[in-house]
């Protein structure tokens, strides 16, 4: 069944993974959008501030957006996002991490605009699998509230 | 790219544009946001977006590529005028990001970043820390796209 505004009361919802991220992917995607050394060059990512190879922040922040979209958006009755409030990259991303991603409800409203619609903000939390932050996400999603009539 | 101290508030730089494709489209949401509206026309045009839009991170990511590229003309500009060259750290996070309209297929996206605010960091003195408000508009002029990020600019005297 397709979740809608109802469903997401303010609260814990969920908590999705875990997802490996390859080298590979570290470099494919930092080779077409984010090419720094510090995300493509061993030797110079050794000598970065983050000493060591690691994933661009908008990669971490793309593979959040799929978790996301396999773990509920998917089946969610959503209409998409105005924004991000707040990100904030706290860790590195390593090759071979394995993320877990925490989905909290911050905020369920109705919206004034579009009554039939409610504005939902998510909190998200990656994790690697060692249980350090390695980022964290505060944005709400647009999602169409159940007809009227229809059946909870 | 410029040293903390020779970068002033209100700095501003073209950073460059770019095409989003309908096969670019659906490419980048297919692996990272595969949203009905991000992968076919139909599903796009019956959507509040009005047509095949790319994935808000599509957009944040190709904003990036275009800094990334202009950092490096930065780069070389300096270099060729024999100055040192300044290399920005990594960023710690961004505020108020807003997709303000859609970037539907075949839309042109114009990108600039805007110094709006700097001070020193108190825990890494060789670093200077700057609010820089990027944008993208598209070719109607058309805001469509901003985001405050957080970035480290080295300071000139640093470890002198």
């Amino acid at each position: 069944m397709t979740l809608t505004f109802e469903d997401f009361p303010p609260g814990h919802f969920g908590t999705f993974g875990p997802r490996r991220v390859t080298r590979e992917e570290i470099l494919a995607f930092a080779a077409e959008f984010d090419p720094q050394p510090m995300h493509l060059d061993e030797e110079a990512a050794k000598r970065s501030m983050l000493k060591g190879l690691s994933g661009s922040g908008w990669h971490l922040c793309s593979i959040m957006m799929r978790m996301m979209v396999d773990g509920f958006i998917g089946r969610t009755a959503s209409l998409g996002s105005p924004g991000v409030n707040e990100m904030r990259w706290l860790a590195p991303l390593r090759p071979g991490d394995d993320l877990t991603l925490d989905v909290e409800v911050e905020e369920a409203r109705i919206s004034r605009s579009r009554p039939e619609t409610g504005l939902v903000t998510f909190k998200c939390s990656a994790r690697n699998a060692a249980g350090q932050a390695l980022a964290e996400m505060v944005s709400p999603i647009i999602v169409a509230r159940r007809a009227a009539g229809q059946a909870g | 790219m410029r040293f903390f101290e020779d970068i002033e508030i209100g700095w501003r730089r073209e950073v460059g544009s770019f095409t989003f494709t309908a096969d670019g489209i659906k490419k980048f949401a297919s692996q990272f946001d595969p949203q009905r509206f991000h992968l076919d026309e139909e599903e796009g045009r019956k959507s509040l977006f009005g047509g095949l839009a790319a994935s808000g991170w599509h957009v944040a990511s190709v904003c990036m590529k275009l800094m990334v590229a202009d950092g490096r003309r930065q780069i070389k500009e300096a270099a060729a005028r024999g100055e040192k060259i300044a290399i920005w750290g990594p960023s710690p996070g961004f505020r108020e990001l807003r997709w303000i309209r859609p970037v539907l297929s075949g839309d042109t996206v114009s990108f600039a970043s805007e110094v709006e605010s700097s001070r020193s960091s108190e825990k890494r003195p060789e670093w200077g820390i700057l609010q820089v408000r990027n944008t993208g508009t598209n070719q109607r002029g058309e805001l469509v796209f901003s985001f405050l990020a957080t970035a480290f600019a080295p300071r000139r005297n640093a470890g002198s």
